[in-house]
């Protein structure tokens, strides 16, 4: 099993490093043959408008939207969630419309007011996890979701079927457990 | 609990700029063009560096209306400068609500021993550095982020190659050293041993890397990637160029593609002239040897 980490730009390598502690390869994808040699994608955090043109450029938008369409697992983390999100406001943005929640960019301002808090979530039984948002956005909607963790009454970590994505970064922790549930989630659909 | 401004938040802010490109911008028309090009975040200044370098004199903080029209103008993050030293500008911007602060040489200093202390601030700065020695103390001083600092304004790239070198050439040294060996290291680079052990154990800076000073096309770019940057500062290289639009966009592509020569091919062509470049023989003032 290999784990791809979307490589257009951002924090690819906190990532990688994350798959490297829990003996798991992972590689990073800059192009639709790298992207199928992957049994799953983590999509990283960084600056969506960037990530969001280099998709369209490098033609792995349209395709990467057709392989989650059809049941291919991601893993959103912050600019991710933005990509994955079916609406993006402040400012209106395309995105690849995959997962049912709308999302505000910069939803708790600027980098001044970034944060770290301690979140329970369901797929850990409830117990906390250390959250670190950067500049994060607000699921201001969610639609046909379940939602794994709130923060001050917003959904900050969603699933649909294939699609995980949270409003925090995992990967600036030392804590292993989201990498570790996604990993799963990749080795049940290769599995099936 | 909700913790704000920790060090998590700071360094792992930066990780954020990762494999992108920063870029100097004058005006909110200048900023929403390198946004749109696929910038990760837009430094606000009043005049790019070449244009520093011309006008001579004293070169401050910019002004706050203009650093606030930019920050208005566009939804990526807004880095702005103070002059090395100056804790009243830095508080400003601080206030300001700039994402990040650049305590940089490209300004006059004002301070001539000391730089500012970076931990009692909330947001996070970034610092150049042309030695291992220079970064380290810089990250203990609080910088979040380092970027070397080649010689801002003159689109030669000679010595963002330079410092680039030398940091990372000291680094893999670094991770050969015995424990033994630290401790001495640490007193000639005059650089606190904790900071060196972490590079030891890590093999790299604990903080993100950027390259800067002297990139003025994609294949620079490029070339700061394949020397082991973490991503790229350009400052005058796009807007004294003649296509500021089609430069910019060359150059984010450039930092995905830096090892892909084919692709870097189709990014090289039609793009329109660089900025014209200065030999650093000629320079009657280099930046880079401002900070201590």
């Amino acid at each position: 099993m290999k784990i791809g980490v979307l490589g257009m730009q951002g924090d690819i390598e906190e990532h990688l490093a994350m798959l490297s502690k829990i003996g798991v390869e992972g590689i990073r994808v800059k192009s639709v043959k790298t992207l199928e040699e992957v049994d799953g994608l983590i999509m990283p955090g960084g600056e969506s408008t960037t990530m969001l043109r280099l998709l369209k450029l490098t033609g792995l938008f349209d395709h990467l939207k057709e392989k989650i369409r059809n049941g291919f697992p991601v893993y959103g983390t912050c600019a991710g969630l933005i990509l994955l999100a079916k609406d993006v406001s402040n400012p209106v943005q395309d995105s690849l419309k995959v997962l049912d929640v709308a999302v505000s960019r910069n939803g708790y301002g600027r980098q001044i007011d970034s944060f770290h808090a301690m979140i329970p979530l369901s797929i850990l039984d409830g117990d906390l996890f250390d959250a670190v948002f950067i500049r994060a956005p607000i699921i201001t909607r969610a639609g046909n979701v379940e939602v794994i963790g709130t923060y001050g009454g917003n959904p900050v970590f969603v699933r649909d079927t294939n699609v995980i994505a949270s409003t925090f970064h995992p990967e600036l922790s030392e804590d292993t457990r989201i990498h570790e549930f996604f990993v799963r989630m990749v080795e049940n659909a290769v599995s099936h | 609990m909700v913790e704000k401004g920790t060090w998590v938040i700071k360094e792992g802010f930066a990780d954020m700029f990762k494999n992108g490109v920063i870029m100097d911008v004058t005006t909110p028309e200048q900023a929403k063009i390198a946004e749109d090009a696929g910038s990760v975040a837009v430094m606000a200044l009043e005049r790019v560096p070449a244009d520093i370098r011309k006008a001579g004199g004293v070169a401050r903080m910019a002004d706050v209306r203009l650093i606030r029209k930019i920050m208005e103008s566009v939804s990526i993050p807004v880095m702005a400068k103070v002059r090395i030293g100056h804790i009243a500008e830095a508080k400003i911007l601080e206030a300001l609500g700039v994402d990040f602060i650049d305590e940089s040489e490209v300004l006059t200093p004002a301070d001539d021993k000391f730089h500012i202390n970076k931990h009692e601030f909330k947001v996070p700065f970034v610092c150049g550095a042309r030695d291992l020695g220079e970064a380290l103390r810089r990250i203990a001083e609080g910088a979040a982020m380092i970027r070397t600092k080649g010689e801002a304004g003159t689109g030669n790239i000679v010595e963002a190659v330079k410092h680039m070198r030398t940091v990372m050439d000291a680094i893999r040294m670094v991770k050969g050293m015995a424990e033994e060996e630290l401790v001495n290291y640490a007193k000639e680079i005059g650089a606190p041993v904790e900071i060196v052990r972490m590079v030891k154990e890590r093999g790299r800076l604990p903080v993100v890397n950027f390259a800067a000073g002297g990139v003025a096309t994609p294949a620079d770019a490029a070339l700061m990637m394949m020397l082991g940057a973490d991503g790229v500062f350009v400052g005058s290289g796009i807007f004294k160029s003649s296509n500021p639009p089609k430069m910019a966009s060359a150059i984010v592509q450039a930092v995905l593609h830096y090892d892909d020569p084919d692709e870097l091919v189709k990014i090289s062509e039609d793009i329109g002239m660089a900025m014209e470049g200065q030999e650093i023989a000629t320079l009657s003032e280099k930046l880079q040897e401002r900070g201590w």
